[in-house]
């Protein structure tokens, strides 16, 4: 298993979730864990994903997440769970 | 289980805070590339960097990408020059500075420190030589850094080396005058350097080291200043506090990208320069931190205690973060490089005398200061000397990065571009100091040098 956050900000709007989410299905990304709130009408979503079984590059995927944030009007970024985990764990 | 109020904290650390790696940087020995003959001598540095350093920066975009992380600078450090190379004429110098700036064009790091002679306590015909190439080295080429430690605690200062010195700061700056004498911020004097420094200008791979390692300098200032919005009008204690704990995060992604770095090219990891280094920018000064602490500007009175707290506790936070801490560790006050540091010395709150008390509690010293052009040798010779006693008594490291932009005066400023920044030309102390720096020898080791 290789653990990575995706984070999802940006105006509410219908299918966002879906958007992310075949992207997801389409490249053998596995979704752990989702959270998700509204705050003022700004959509914000977190996910604990696995890439383990994604074939591309990691960059490849970092860069067509983002494209497909610039498409629907969010901002998307996936980042390895490393850099939390390091951040806020003793 | 990771939860999104952290997350969003990181990121917007990364995102509104300027929180960057400020560098990577791949320390490589050269001791093994001596050899008589100059252009055999050349080859085999070039080769040696070249084939070393050849994915330094790829790995370094990998690692951006990998965890949603500037790291704005990949670096190369290397053995000082003067060890490695003995010649009879400064020219064989500057084509050897030539060749460092060819390799690094060729790997594309943005900077190459090491172009460096270790002076502190007496000097050779190769340090003499190599000293004496640097104004037409550092002007003839782009990416090469240069330094020299002219003193240490336990063999004292090398005053001959300080007098030479404020001729070479001289004519480097007027060799580049077209460019605000830029090569003067390409050129560091140390006292106590430290062999693992990954910052530039006076980053270079001393002879204690492996034969390749990777360095890393973390940065940071706007992520402390943010979080120490949240502590106005606490007590010290709560202050210490809030900063510690940003230190910390903020090393633990310096030490994640490390060990990544270091896994990736195979070469081993060496320390994490916990400092905080400011840029131009906006929201990322040292300066705006003593002003959050409670100074009008920096340099006004407290601030000197400021940054003793603010240095030290970065240290304490950061000592946890990551075993092995080296290099400079602190905060820096470089002035052109940081827009606080820049209003401060623009309004006259900041003096080079303040800098110099402000110097003897944190990282470095006079760094990134600019003076008129038409300021003595010998008064460069006397503020370096001055410099270097703070660091030979205190047992710390200080340098100096002074720069005398040819052509201007006290209300002008110069423009060094990029990184580097602007600075306004601050006023000098106009009394001589010739007799001083005339006498020449060497300034004895400090009794508590003594330590056996």
């Amino acid at each position: 298993m290789e653990r990575c956050i995706i984070t999802v900000v940006g105006k509410d709007k219908v299918g966002i979730i879906a958007n992310v989410c075949t992207y997801l299905a389409d490249n053998q990304i596995n979704i752990l864990d989702i959270s998700q709130t509204i705050v003022q009408d700004f959509f914000n979503m977190m996910m604990i994903v696995d890439v383990v079984k994604v074939d591309k590059p990691f960059e490849t995927v970092v860069s067509e997440l983002k494209k497909l944030g610039e498409d629907i009007g969010v901002n998307v970024r996936l980042q390895h769970e490393d850099i939390f985990n390091r951040m806020h764990r003793i | 289980m990771i939860n999104f109020f952290e997350v969003n904290e990181t990121n917007k650390m990364i995102d509104q805070e300027n929180l960057d790696v400020r560098t990577i940087t791949l320390g490589i020995n050269l001791l093994d590339c001596s050899d008589s003959n100059l252009e055999e001598l050349k080859k085999k540095i070039y080769n040696k960097i070249t084939t070393t350093a050849r994915d330094l920066v790829k790995v370094g975009k990998e690692i951006e990408t990998q965890y949603g992380i500037p790291i704005v600078n990949k670096r190369i450090s290397i053995t000082p020059i003067s060890l490695v190379a003995h010649f009879d004429n400064e020219e064989a110098y500057v084509s050897i500075a030539e060749t460092l700036d060819k390799a690094a064009k060729e790997v594309g790091v943005n900077f190459i420190g090491g172009f460096s002679a270790l002076v502190s306590k007496g000097m050779t015909r190769s340090d003499r030589m190599l000293m004496n190439s640097i104004p037409k080295a550092l002007a003839k080429t782009e990416r090469v850094c240069s330094s020299v430690n002219v003193g240490s605690t336990k063999t004292g200062i090398n005053m001959d080396a300080v007098k030479m010195i404020g001729r070479i700061i001289k004519e480097t700056a007027v060799l580049t005058q077209d460019k605000d004498s830029i090569g003067c911020a390409k050129f560091v004097v140390f006292c106590n350097a430290p062999d693992d420094n990954p910052f530039m200008a006076g980053a270079f791979h001393g002879v204690t080291e492996y034969d390749a390692v990777i360095n890393v300098g973390v940065s940071g200032p706007g992520v402390v200043k943010k979080a120490l919005e949240s502590a106005r009008g606490a007590d010290f204690g709560e202050l210490c506090e809030t900063i510690k704990k940003t230190a910390f995060k903020i090393t633990r992604v310096g030490q994640l990208v490390a060990m990544e770095a270091s896994k990736k090219l195979g070469i081993p990891f060496g320390i994490i320069d916990l400092s905080l280094a400011p840029t131009p920018a906006i929201g990322d000064s040292i300066a705006d931190i003593l002003e959050e602490i409670g100074v009008e500007y920096a340099g006004a009175p407290g601030t000197t205690a400021a940054l003793a707290l603010l240095n030290d506790q970065v240290k304490k936070g950061g000592a946890m973060a990551s075993s092995y801490v080296g290099g400079l560790s602190g905060a820096f006050i470089p002035v052109s490089e940081d827009q606080g540091m820049i209003k401060a010395a623009t309004i006259g709150a900041l003096t080079i005398e303040k800098l110099e008390a402000m110097s003897c509690v944190c990282s470095v010293g006079l760094d990134m200061v600019a003076i008129p052009g038409d300021t003595k040798e010998t008064t460069i010779s006397g503020i370096i000397a001055d410099e270097m006693a703070i660091g030979m008594i205190n047992q710390k490291t200080t340098a100096v990065r002074i720069i005398p932009v040819i052509g201007k005066k006290v209300g002008d400023s110069a423009e060094f571009g990029g990184l580097l920044g602007y600075a306004p030309i601050m006023p000098v102390n106009p009394y001589s100091c010739d007799r001083f720096i005339a006498r020449g020898g060497r300034i004895p080791a400090p009794i508590h040098s003594y330590k056996n």
